[in-house]
């Protein structure tokens, strides 16, 4: 080798150490979806070190005044990148972070809007304050090192449902509920763009920790009638259709009728595991790891009302 | 050959307890411990006709579903499920005295560990299964729902409960679930409390099945059994503190 060769090879070393100290590099490039809108895709896969927790898409719209954030992602680092990304779009002011709901994925990247209004349903809040460390926790277990030094930060604002103008823009928040008890949409009225947080899963099988079927399911009805021109889903890419709409709720309901079909067969929740699922579900990202997280969630209230209250005897 | 003399002097040099234990397929840092505590002077085979499904991972360390099953093995008087790696190792033992040798229920976990399924044929020959299940943990410890909520109080011990008709293999399903706090005793200031018996028996008075349960079964029993025959089924169980429990189940 010879010596400039090493010298490089050396430089190199050290921009890598100082990178590397620096965090973990989400590489987030925004997407413009629309005029003034922009979405910031993530991986359709599970959290692990790898993705440093980038599986979310999070966004942002331009308004003539100021920038309307959508979610801040999964750690202080990505909250950070995300404003640095913004910055290389636009030079106006962050006015406004709103949250679609209270997963961990979306929400851990607050701490980079610090004085910066942080607007959520009342759901979310509660859900944050009370579970907000134990989600957290979690986290730093699942990504690692990506996560230090991130915090909960609590929003300090209530979104309200209805029309919300906004550094010259015009949006429209619809509060709704299914996927948690707390979902807020994103509508900007000029583009024509809904952010529909995690109520849209697209090409990656939907969570369900904290979900209601029936609400979801009615949730994702009223939007048959909603004219937008793009949605951005809270996993998944872009769409200008209703089929991330089509595809959540054909899911879901596949979910709810196998489970409720399986519970009054009698099956105990390790058979309803072996279950075969769909072909026509088998490209959805994560499917296997979700449909079993998902049976977990969702089974034990399916079976318990198959099962009676026996009238108390007494014993022999 | 130089070699084989080496192999007889490697065989010679092991410990005896080693030739007698089969090496563990699962390879779980505790298995010796495990062998000795509750197979002991007991032959010991690994059997792929007893298994265990769980899911890979434990999305929630409190309520772990687990099925069991020795379907093939011919005679089966005892059943033992262990978690090499939890607090408390024995979750349950199950006599299938006029029952399917299978079993499912839900437990709490700590860690990651094995969970083992043992079935006692008549020879008194041990036969064992087992996957690993990864945990984040603390589900042993975690205080129950139950004992921060008095509610449970008017209801400990209520039991729900469901016959389905006998399927192809002659077997009727009942499925319970019994409202019990299940506390382990490892929660700070809490005591352990929780159902150690239930036993099922048919409208002649014949004992179908008997059943053991100890600390890490999960709050609120949720358990699926395969009887035999047909017809109502008596289920009679306790807890550690004296309190009964019973219920008439009609198809």
């Amino acid at each position: 080798m010879s010596r400039w060769r090493w010298l490089a090879a050396l430089a190199a070393a050290v921009a890598s150490t100082l990178a590397s100290a620096a965090g973990f590099d989400y590489q987030l490039q925004p997407r413009k979806v629309a005029d003034g809108v922009y979405a910031l895709i993530g991986k359709t896969e599970n959290f692990s070190r790898d993705n440093g927790g980038n599986i979310v898409n999070t966004g942002f719209i331009i308004g003539r005044d100021g920038v309307i954030v959508i979610d801040s992602g999964p750690s202080k680092a990505y909250g950070e990148q995300q404003r640095a990304a913004i910055a290389r779009v636009t030079d106006k002011p962050i006015v406004q972070l709103l949250l679609t709901h209270a997963h961990p994925d979306h929400v851990f990247g607050n701490q980079a809007y610090p004085g910066i209004p942080i607007a959520s349903l009342p759901a979310t809040a509660v859900t944050l304050t009370q579970s907000g460390d134990a989600l957290l926790g979690n986290l730093y277990r699942l990504v690692g090192d990506a996560m230090r030094d991130t915090e909960v930060r609590l929003p300090n604002a209530v979104a309200a449902d209805g029309a919300f103008s906004i550094a010259g823009r015009k949006l429209r928040l619809m509060a709704a509920r299914g996927h948690t008890d707390g979902d807020l949409m994103v509508f900007d009225e000029a583009s024509r763009t809904l952010f529909a947080g995690d109520l849209v899963f697209f090409e990656r099988t939907p969570t369900t920790p904290n979900a209601d079927l029936p609400h979801w399911l009615s949730t994702l009805d009223s939007l048959d009638s909603l004219d937008f021109a793009v949605l951005v889903p809270g996993h998944g890419p872009v769409l200008h259709d209703h089929a991330g709409i089509a595809q959540t709720r054909d899911y879901l309901r596949w979910l709810r009728d196998g489970l409720q079909g399986a519970a009054r067969r009698g099956l105990d929740m390790p058979e309803v595991l072996q279950l075969p699922v769909p072909e026509r579900f088998q490209q959805l990202a994560v499917l296997k790891t979700e449909y079993e997280r998902s049976v977990t969630h969702l089974y034990p209230a399916y079976e318990l009302d198959t099962l009676p209250t026996i009238p108390r005897s007494k014993p022999k | 050959m130089s070699k084989l003399p080496l192999i007889v002097v490697l065989s010679i040099s092991l410990p005896v307890f080693a030739a007698e234990l089969p090496a563990d397929p699962l390879n779980s840092p505790a298995w010796s411990t495990i062998a000795g505590r509750y197979f002991k002077g007991q032959p010991v085979v690994f059997d792929a006709r007893v298994k265990v499904t769980a899911p890979a991972s434990a999305e929630d360390p409190l309520d772990v579903p687990v099925q069991i099953s020795a379907e093939g093995l011919a005679d089966v008087e005892e059943m033992l499920v262990v978690a090499d790696l939890n607090p408390i190792q024995k979750i349950l033992s199950y006599e299938p005295l006029h029952a399917a040798p299978s079993l499912a229920f839900r437990f709490k976990v700590e860690q990651s560990t094995p969970i083992r399924a043992a079935a006692r044929t008549r020879d008194g020959v041990w036969h064992l299964g087992g996957v690993w299940l990864s945990a984040a943990g603390g589900g042993c410890t975690t205080p129950s729902y139950g004992s921060a909520d008095p509610v449970w109080q008017t209801r400990l011990n209520e039991v729900r409960g469901r016959l389905w008709p006998a399927d192809g293999h002659g077997t009727q399903r009942l499925r319970l679930r019994v409202i019990h706090p299940m506390d382990t005793g490892l929660a700070n200031g809490i005591p352990a409390f929780y159902i150690d018996r239930i036993v099922l028996s048919d409208a002649k008075g014949l004992t179908l099945a008997r059943l053991n349960t100890f600390e890490p079964i999960s709050e609120n029993p949720v358990l699926s059994f395969d009887l035999n025959g047909s017809g109502a089924v008596r289920v009679v169980g306790g807890d550690i503190q004296g309190n009964q429990f019973s219920a008439e189940i009609a198809p």
